[in-house]
């Protein structure tokens, strides 16, 4: 699906949460506490999402068409209270936007001499 | 507990996702283990809470106003409307809230005011319960007093400043040195008076207040130690008192020390000290009237001439006329009015905007949007009207200020125009909320409250007859009794002030100009001295172009009203404490004629000296009350000291102001003030009767006093026009505004009217078509339409009639002696109400002829 580039361009830089949530998202579909875990896990506990950030963040990109919710659940799940979201296409072209720009940035900081010592 | 503090969130993203945060919040729980991390996972939650609440809210505000702004610019006409109806609420009751608050509600500008007690002698039996003291009277109180933890007292002082520059009339008071102290106020500059200072014989020491010091000597700091002379004698500078610093009123411009004379304390019936003291804490008002009465009582039994003569207390406060009060009482409850009718008018507005938004309501809720936050929605948009009402109001209200600054009574020591502060902002910003939530909540949630019912349905034309309709009608009713109301209590007090300003004075006014020169003492103690400075300057006017007749007297009427003296009369014995009191003035030869006085008998004259018998002429009222049915003229009677003989009688004259009766009056030769005796007397007002333009005299008259003596100020230049106008000001400035309420009243009434009307014709168009169209005649059409707005506006009219009644009632000490149910008034007010439900009705009823029936099915 070819999102128009200056669409996809309104919303970078993306707000750290919101990448967060998008890179959460990008392999599976997940419930709310599901994507605080799986976010927690990815940075080494560094950042734990708290709920209201969570979902303020989820009712801002349901509205702006990065997310949808999804009816249907994992096997394994079976609370019914639980809401799980997909990622939509917009969501996956944002997060590749946002990818790209962070490594221009990188290569601008390189270049600059900045690199941090390879492990 | 978790569940109650995402009450902190709105509801729309609590019904969303609370669930969910709950189910979080238990997961995260489980996780935590020992009453630390328990501890600490609550403090985060909390923080959470609050900073999501904060950001949500703010998003959904944002999202609103964003909204509004776009609905509004979509109806443009609509938010102008509302706006200014809005406007026209919060500015009259900002207006008329700044005023009353100045002068009613705010603390006067002293430490601990609520303890300072303006005291009076109080001598009912002569008609006046606040009389000034007697200096024997003040130094017995002070003395035996134990309620105040200080008392302090001014004199009335009038000086000529001369020596540097143009000589000066300057107003200002003789205080005893605890006065300043008393009311707990430092120079700005300099020192206090000290005690010794205030003794008889003491060096002149001199205050001088803010304005003079700018005015006079440019904001100098090195006034301090000059020396003045006032009145020609020596006086040193030792203060300069604060800007704010107003006493006993404004326009005060000095203060020296009351320095009373021995002989000052030997006549008790001698009143002209004001006395004021500072309660002790704790003593309350009551137990120091108690007190006083009892003081004055023993007074009564040691000295006769104290005979009747009680203790008046006053908080200083309320050292304000029942009349002023009760004006800015009225013109508060005109501009509530005022307010009134403007929220219903916009309730009115909102619920005919609600309908035609209905299709737009509910295809929002289709899509998705809670009840509660279009909810929201709507009153965020009347809280953004309202506010750019409120805005504009308070606009409206500050350039209003110099209208409203008139009714400020200038009794009190307190600023002339209300300050422009935060209580004043803070109570247009409350009237603007209470506006907003008060037109705003009803018309939301009527709109919500069909909109799942029929809102989707196109052409659905729901919502006109039955309860809705009912509502607006009470509203519209509701705003012709307000303006009923309003256009009544204006007209009463039209009226009133007709009957005032027809009032005739006792003498003709236009084409007299009047000064004062007041002459120093002791240069000027004699009284031949005087006279010749009387001639001089009497001949040189009557020189002057244009002048007919010139005279000087010792006060001219309504500029000193007091001056008042007992009589005795041979064979007429009265009480004590009772008797005739008269206003006394000395008059040189041609008052009555420059003053266009009726006169029988004969003027004074020059040759009417010390040296010839005492002569006196009274007016009309004197022979009424001392010699009924006889002839006056030869008759002896006792006044001020000496025996004197009628020579004539002179038509009565208002000397205490139109609006009151005033004592009878007894005119003396200014030949015969004896030196040195009653000084205060002499002659000091100039009057001068010209058919040339005052602008053009005034500079010759000038030129002329100052020929007669070059160091002799003037002051006080106008005619005697102006001077009985200013009678009249403060009721003309209060009809004024009063009236400019009642036109915002009848204006919005109209627009109400005009506003329910075109609504019904809106929605009943389909109706008349189909009326129209199975023969109904023009007529039924207009009967149809106008039925309503009749029935409506005659209720509306017969409740404000009732209500008016009872408002004239509470007003009648302001109506100089008109009724309350002036049938005149009544019947314009019924007039101008029908005028405007008519001009209200013109437009949906031309718009109900130009129905066209076929266009109205067609569109079905």
């Amino acid at each position: 699906m070819a999102h128009e580039r200056v669409q996809v361009d309104e919303f970078l830089p993306l707000p750290l949460a919101t990448f967060h949530i998008l890179l959460a998202l990008a392999e599976d579909d997940r419930h709310g506490y599901g994507i605080i875990q799986d976010v927690a896990a990815r940075t080494d506990g560094r950042l734990k999402l708290s709920a209201g950030t969570l979902y303020r963040s989820i009712q801002r990109m349901l509205e702006d068409g990065l997310l949808v919710e999804v009816r249907e659940r994992p096997a394994a799940d079976d609370d019914e209270r639980r809401r799980y979201y997909r990622i939509t296409a917009l969501g996956t072209a944002v997060a590749r936007a946002e990818t790209a720009r962070l490594n221009a940035l990188v290569k601008l900081a390189r270049a600059a001499g900045l690199a941090p010592a390879k492990a | 507990m978790y569940a109650a503090l995402l009450r902190l969130l709105p509801a729309s993203f609590r019904n969303e996702y609370g669930s969910e945060m709950r189910a979080v919040f238990a997961r995260k729980r489980r996780e935590v283990s020992g009453p630390f991390g328990l501890g600490l996972l609550w403090l985060a939650t909390l923080w959470d809470l609050l900073a999501t609440a904060v950001r949500v809210h703010a998003e959904l505000l944002a999202q609103d106003v964003r909204y509004a702004l776009r609905s509004f610019r979509n109806a443009p006409g609509f938010t102008f409307t509302a706006a200014v109806v809005a406007a026209l609420g919060v500015g009259a009751t900002t207006a008329a809230f700044s005023v009353t608050d100045h002068v009613l509600i705010r603390p006067l500008p002293f430490p601990g005011p609520h303890r300072l007690v303006k005291l009076w002698q109080d001598q009912a039996a002569l008609g006046y319960t606040r009389m000034e003291l007697s200096p024997a009277n003040y130094r017995d109180w002070k003395a035996r007093s134990t309620s105040f933890e200080s008392i302090g007292c001014w004199r009335n002082v009038s000086v000529n400043l001369s020596g540097s520059g143009e000589p000066e009339r300057l107003e200002g008071q003789g205080v005893s040195s605890e006065l300043f102290p008393l009311l707990g106020v430092q120079p700005l500059l300099g020192r206090n008076f000290t005690p010794e200072e205030d003794v008889a014989g003491a060096a002149g020491t001199v205050i001088l207040s803010h304005g003079l010091w700018q005015a006079r000597f440019g904001g100098d700091p090195g006034v301090l130690g000059r020396r003045l002379v006032l009145d020609d004698a020596p006086y040193e500078v030792i203060g300069v008192m604060p800007p704010d610093f107003r006493f006993p009123r404004r326009g005060t411009q000095l203060w020296t020390t009351a320095r009373f004379q021995e002989q000052d304390y030997e006549d008790r019936t001698n009143t002209f000290v004001y006395g004021i003291g500072r309660l002790k804490p704790g003593v309350s008002l009551q137990t120091a009237r108690a007190e006083m009465s009892l003081i004055a009582a023993q007074l009564e039994r040691a000295y006769p001439e104290n005979a009747k003569v009680g203790a008046t207390l006053v908080l200083l406060r309320d050292e304000i006329a029942p009349q002023a009060r009760l004006m800015l009482k009225a013109l508060l409850g005109a501009a509530v009015c005022v307010l009134l009718i403007a929220c219903t008018n916009l309730a009115s507005l909102l619920l005919a905007r609600a309908l035609v938004r209905r299709q737009e309501l509910a295809v929002r809720t289709a899509l998705g949007a809670g009840r509660d936050r279009l909810l929201r929605q709507l009153l965020t948009e009347s809280l953004l009207l309202a506010m750019l009402g409120g805005a504009l109001g308070v606009l409206l209200a500050f350039t209003a200020t110099p209208l409203v600054a008139r009714l400020v009574p200038t009794s009190l020591p307190i600023a002339e125009t209300p300050t422009v502060d935060l209580r004043i902002l803070a109570f247009a910003g409350i009237t603007t909320v209470v506006v907003a939530l008060a037109f705003g909540v009803a018309p939301a949630w009527r709109a919500l409250r069909d909109v799942d019912a029929a809102g989707l349905r196109e052409g659905s034309r729901g919502g006109v007859g039955g309860r809705r309709e009912r509502l607006r009608g009470a509203l519209v009713m509701a705003e012709v009794t307000l303006s009923v109301v309003l256009l009544v209590s204006a007209g009463l007090l039209i009226r009133a002030l007709w009957r005032v300003q027809a009032v005739d004075p006792g003498f003709r006014a236009d084409g007299v100009l009047t000064m004062r020169t007041t002459l120093p003492l002791p240069k000027y103690q004699e009284t031949m001295k005087r006279h010749r400075f009387y001639t001089t300057v009497l001949d040189g006017v009557r020189a002057l172009p244009g002048v007919q007749s010139a005279a000087y007297t010792s006060f001219l009427p309504m500029v000193m009203r007091g001056g008042i003296w007992k009589i005795e009369v041979p064979g007429r014995t009265d009480a004590p404490g009772e008797g005739v009191s008269v206003s006394m003035r000395f008059v040189t030869p041609g008052y009555f004629e420059t003053m266009g006085i009726p006169l029988r008998g004969r003027d004074v004259r020059d040759s009417d000296t010390a040296e010839s018998p005492f002569v006196a002429i009274v007016s009309e009222s004197f022979v009424r009350q001392v010699w009924p049915g006889q002839d006056p003229l030869g008759r002896p009677f006792k006044l001020a000291f000496f025996d004197r003989t009628v020579i004539g009688v002179a038509g009565d004259v208002h000397v205490r102001g139109v609006e009151r009766e005033s004592e009878p009056q007894v005119y003396l030769s200014s030949r015969q003030v004896p030196d040195g005796g009653v000084i205060f007397y002499a002659p000091k007002d100039l009057a001068i009767r010209a058919s040339s333009d005052p602008a053009v005299l005034m500079p010759l008259v000038r030129r002329v006093i100052a020929q007669a003596d070059p160091q002799q100020p003037i002051s006080d230049a106008r005619t005697m026009a102006d001077v009985v106008q200013a009678e009249t000001g403060a009721r003309t400035a209060q009809v004024r505004v009063l009236l400019a309420f009642a036109a915002a009243a009848i204006l919005l009434a109209g627009v109400g009217i005009h506003g329910l009307l075109s609504f019904v014709v809106r929605s009943r168009s389909q109706e008349i078509g189909v009326r129209v169209a199975l023969g109904a005649l023009p007529r039924d059409v207009l009967a149809l339409v106008l039925r309503q707005a009749a029935r409506l506006t005659l209720a509306g009219v017969l409740i404000g009639l009732v209500l008016s009644y009872a408002a004239g009632r509470t007003m009648q000490a302001l109506l100089f002696g008109v009724s309350p149910h002036d049938v005149v008034t009544f019947a314009v007010a019924l007039g101008v109400s029908a005028l405007m439900a008519g001009v209200g009705c013109v437009f949906p009823a031309l718009r109900a002829l130009r129905v066209d029936p076929i266009a109205v099915m067609r569109a079905e």
